[in-house]
């Protein structure tokens, strides 16, 4: 017998309400394809592209927590903000990220990219440069490659040296969108 | 032994929410809504602490069967059972809807889930939270009294 919607809603809006949740997530469409966008208590965890759900949330639970339930309230303002982005309205994004699932390194590359403005780029040699390791270009790239939060942690701003796009794990076609709509030039 | 497992709960809510409210319906009639947020905040509020996921069906139906039974104290001596159409092909739940609504909770519980849905005491006795003999007994007595009650 099917669940009718409004008790189905009701139940995902008061498991998040009561705070029982270890991830809440939901689907959202945006001018880049379809999004998964997912946040814990902390703040935003993931944003996967052309995403299989039932693949992001076996990840997700490995990540973060067994408690991963679709539910759209708590994703509703990284949408809003997603949307107002994609609009060209935004530049920087207010809501937290949650990296602390991540490795050191990472979190500190991914920090220290957060600081690339909006219309902005910079080369993995130059991020590398600004966390103090200017040989680590390589494992720059590999930790851009698993940003859980790619367009609000901003890793399409990151090319290679020569200016080409070089990479994205969204596909470089969705990279150059991104660089597009902000306008970039390199730093 | 083999650890079994525990799914995301996302996974574990599809795959029974539509028994599980299926169920209530027939348990909780008209309150079947709220006993189905209830069940399952329930079950999220226990989640962390399952060990493994073995018997996740007969753990969510004893949820469920202990908020339709809580639902229905609080409510008593008033509630009322509404009378459901066998609107999903599974006569057996129609037959006992009516048949068992006047029964004690327990019992019209250990009833319909051995003669509703074919648990077996195993199982049942998981959903009631209690022995195997116990689960046996309710639906046993669940049945002389339909009978006397017939006769």
């Amino acid at each position: 017998m099917t669940v009718p919607a409004k008790t189905d809603l009701a139940f995902r809006d008061r498991a998040a309400a009561e705070s029982l949740l270890d991830v809440a997530y939901d689907l959202t469409d945006s001018p880049i394809g379809p999004l998964l966008v997912a946040t814990t208590e902390r703040g935003l965890c993931e944003i996967a592209f052309d995403p299989d759900p039932e693949e992001e949330v076996e990840r997700l639970a490995r990540q973060h927590g067994i408690r991963v339930l679709r539910s759209a309230r708590p994703v509703d303002e990284a949408r809003r903000e997603l949307d107002e982005y994609f609009e060209g309205q935004r530049h920087e994004f207010d809501l937290p990220v949650d990296l602390s699932a991540l490795p050191a390194f990472q979190q500190g590359v991914l920090a220290e990219l957060q600081r690339v403005p909006y219309g902005r780029v910079d080369t993995y040699g130059g991020l590398a440069a600004r966390i103090g390791k200017p040989k680590a270009a390589r494992a720059v790239g590999g930790a851009l490659n698993r940003n859980p939060v790619p367009i609000v942690v901003p890793c399409h701003r990151i090319v290679g040296s020569t200016g080409s796009l070089v990479g994205y794990a969204g596909g470089l076609e969705r990279k150059q969108l991104l660089l597009s709509l902000e306008g970039g030039t390199l730093v | 032994m083999n650890a079994v497992a525990i799914p995301p709960f996302e996974r574990f809510y599809e795959e029974y929410r539509e028994e599980i409210y299926a169920y209530l319906r027939k348990l909780a009639g008209r309150d079947a809504d709220d006993a189905f947020q209830e069940t399952f905040v329930r079950a999220l509020r226990g989640y962390q602490s399952l060990q493994h996921g073995r018997h996740l069906r007969a753990w969510a139906y004893r949820i469920a069967t202990r908020v339709a039974i809580d639902e229905r104290r609080k409510r008593r001596p008033t509630a009322e059972l509404p009378e459901l159409p066998a609107d999903d092909g599974r006569p057996a739940y129609a037959e006992l809807d009516h048949l068992t609504g006047d029964l004690p909770a327990t019992e019209r519980a250990a009833v319909v889930l051995r003669y509703g849905y074919d648990l077996d005491y195993a199982d049942i006795a998981t959903a009631l939270g209690s022995s195997e003999d116990a689960a046996r007994q309710a639906a046993s007595s669940g049945v002389r009294r339909l009978r006397r009650r017939m006769t």
